[in-house]
């Protein structure tokens, strides 16, 4: 089974997910990325969807799921990169993803991953 | 093919890629297809202790489709109507496998009861 | 009815090249001529056509497989080069059909001088090319059907597209303005188009104008709600302008929440407030 590497940047973690996930890889990444954010201490987490042609619901529930534990452990989640197709797929499927943070790319969500950082006073890049 | 694994539920996920692909589908209505039948597939993995996919090219006067079955031997679902609705669960899920997908396709039609199995057949129009 | 096709494969190899100039003329002879001025097919057509009827029947295939067998593969082929190319140029379905039918005459004629005594091979040998013609003719018309068809679908198509354009009005901020009811395959054309240019500019605003959509119900409500639900989704936002009084009261009327999309009168300031989110001042600097 393969893990997905989690790369570090600072005080944020970023994830790219370029695989069809198995069930079981993307229970893996959660139970990593909590532990990592952990163990870094880090403050922002940027999961890069842009390659992901396909989020059924439990890629769906997963990415809830980093993004509440993540929430717990004091960090912020963004998911960027959904492509259109999924994204009229998630909506029909009646999918909200309450509770996660969206943005169109890497770039912006650094963007808001920082800015995020500054109303709690801390700095992500130190 | 037979769907008994989670690595199953990727094989179907591709299969019917590369069958709504070959059949010239829309990319959106190719990843509706796709989306339903890894919801429905996982089902019959996880909830029917495996079974199959079976599909069908099928055509309606002057009007092409796809036609997928996901049938197991399972316990089948005891309440129907209350499985249709959105958010009811029987297991770990938001439940929206059965529901959602419903949406995702054309026609949708199910066949379940306590101790004989269940059997999903959905088909999307071109 | 037994299909004898002894006395037609024997008709149709002594007679082949008389057989298509008497087939052809049967055409320039009839009302056959179409509107397009032209013959519907020339000798040479007949002559590809009668070769791919005589192989076939050779071949002993079932005329009721006409469709399927793969002794017919050829004459299908044919059939439908000619079929789509008439559909194309705007033929009826008629002309092209009465040219396969025209083909009955002189085959009978054969028949009736050759087997006209007896009766049982003159039936059997009638039988034969009458459901062989006529099949060749059935599938004529639908492959001549399903072309057209293909012909509208794109036109529909073009059409759709060419309504529903998806503007930049600044950088960041898209604009597609709506005109005409919103239907389901309207919508979802539109919330393709528009999903798609957000990711190619990555532009974070998105506004729907719905100045030119007479009315709005519960169903356009829905569609209306589905694609600011996917532009979210997507980390962009959307605004919805152009809604007049009516359509206010209409909504408030049908009890539609709009879950916190917000919305304006006029474009004009949907854009206003686009700016004012993106960080943008504007300033007059002539009075």
């Amino acid at each position: 089974m393969e893990r997905i590497p989690i790369l570090q940047m600072g005080k944020c973690l970023l994830v790219t997910i370029q695989v069809d996930l198995e069930d079981q890889t993307a229970l893996q990444l959660q139970d990593d990325l909590a532990s990592k954010i952990e163990k870094t201490g880090a403050r922002g987490v940027l999961i890069d969807i842009s390659a992901l042609e396909i989020v059924d619901s439990f890629i769906g529930r997963m990415l809830a799921g980093i993004s509440g534990v993540a929430r717990v452990l004091d960090a912020t989640t963004v998911v960027v990169g959904m492509q259109p197709a999924v994204a009229i797929t998630l909506v029909e499927l009646g999918l909200s993803l309450e509770g996660v943070r969206t943005a169109l790319n890497v770039e912006r969500g650094m963007h808001m991953l920082h800015a995020a950082e500054k109303e709690t006073g801390f700095d992500a890049a130190s | 093919m037979s769907l008994a694994t989670e690595q199953d539920i990727v094989m179907s996920r591709q299969t019917v890629r590369k069958l709504t692909h070959e059949l010239k589908f829309s990319l959106v209505d190719q990843t509706k297809m796709v989306t339903a039948a890894s919801e429905l597939s996982r089902n019959t993995v996880v909830y029917g202790g495996g079974g199959e996919m079976r599909w069908q090219v099928v055509a309606n006067g002057t009007k092409t489709g796809l036609r997928l079955a996901f049938e197991d031997r399972g316990p089948g679902i005891p309440n129907l109507d209350l499985a249709l609705t959105d958010g009811w669960t029987s297991g770990k899920g938001l439940g929206m496998g059965l529901s959602g997908s419903k949406r995702l396709v054309n026609e949708f039609e199910i066949r379940s009861a306590p101790g004989e199995g269940t059997c999903v057949t959905i088909t999307r129009w071109k | 009815m037994k299909q004898d096709n002894a006395a037609i494969k024997e008709i149709l190899a002594a007679d082949q090249d008389a057989i298509a100039r008497d087939w052809v003329a049967e055409l320039t002879g009839s009302a056959a001529t179409g509107r397009t001025g032209g013959t519907v097919a020339s000798l040479s057509d007949a002559r590809d056509l009668l070769q791919a009827f005589q192989d076939g029947i050779r071949a002993g295939a079932d005329a009721a497989q006409f469709d399927t067998a793969q002794e017919w593969a050829a004459a299908r082929s044919l059939l439908g080069t000619l079929s789509a190319s008439r559909a194309a140029q705007g033929s009826s379905a008629g002309e092209t059909s009465q040219f396969v039918l025209s083909l009955k005459k002189p085959i009978f004629q054969r028949v009736q001088a050759r087997v006209g005594a007896s009766p049982d091979q003159l039936m059997s040998a009638i039988w034969l090319v009458s459901t062989v013609v006529d099949r060749m003719a059935q599938y004529t018309v639908s492959i001549f059907q399903k072309t057209r068809e293909e012909v509208i679908g794109r036109q529909q198509q073009e059409l759709l597209e060419l309504s529903t354009p998806v503007i930049k009005l600044w950088d960041g901020v898209l604009a597609v303005p709506m005109i005409g009811t919103l239907d389901s395959s309207r919508t979802q054309l539109v919330m393709e188009a528009l999903l798609q240019r957000i990711v190619d500019t990555g532009s974070e605003l998105a506004i729907i104008d719905i100045t030119g959509v007479p009315t709005v119900d519960t169903l356009v409500a829905q569609h209306l709600l589905k694609t600011v639900t996917a532009i979210r989704l997507m980390g962009a936002d959307c605004i919805i302008s152009g809604v007049r009084p009516q359509i206010a009261q209409t909504i408030v009327h049908l009890g539609i929440d709009l879950a916190g999309i917000t919305t304006k009168a006029s474009l004009a300031d949907a854009l206003a407030l686009a700016l004012k989110k993106a960080g943008y001042t504007v300033s007059r600097t002539k009075s």
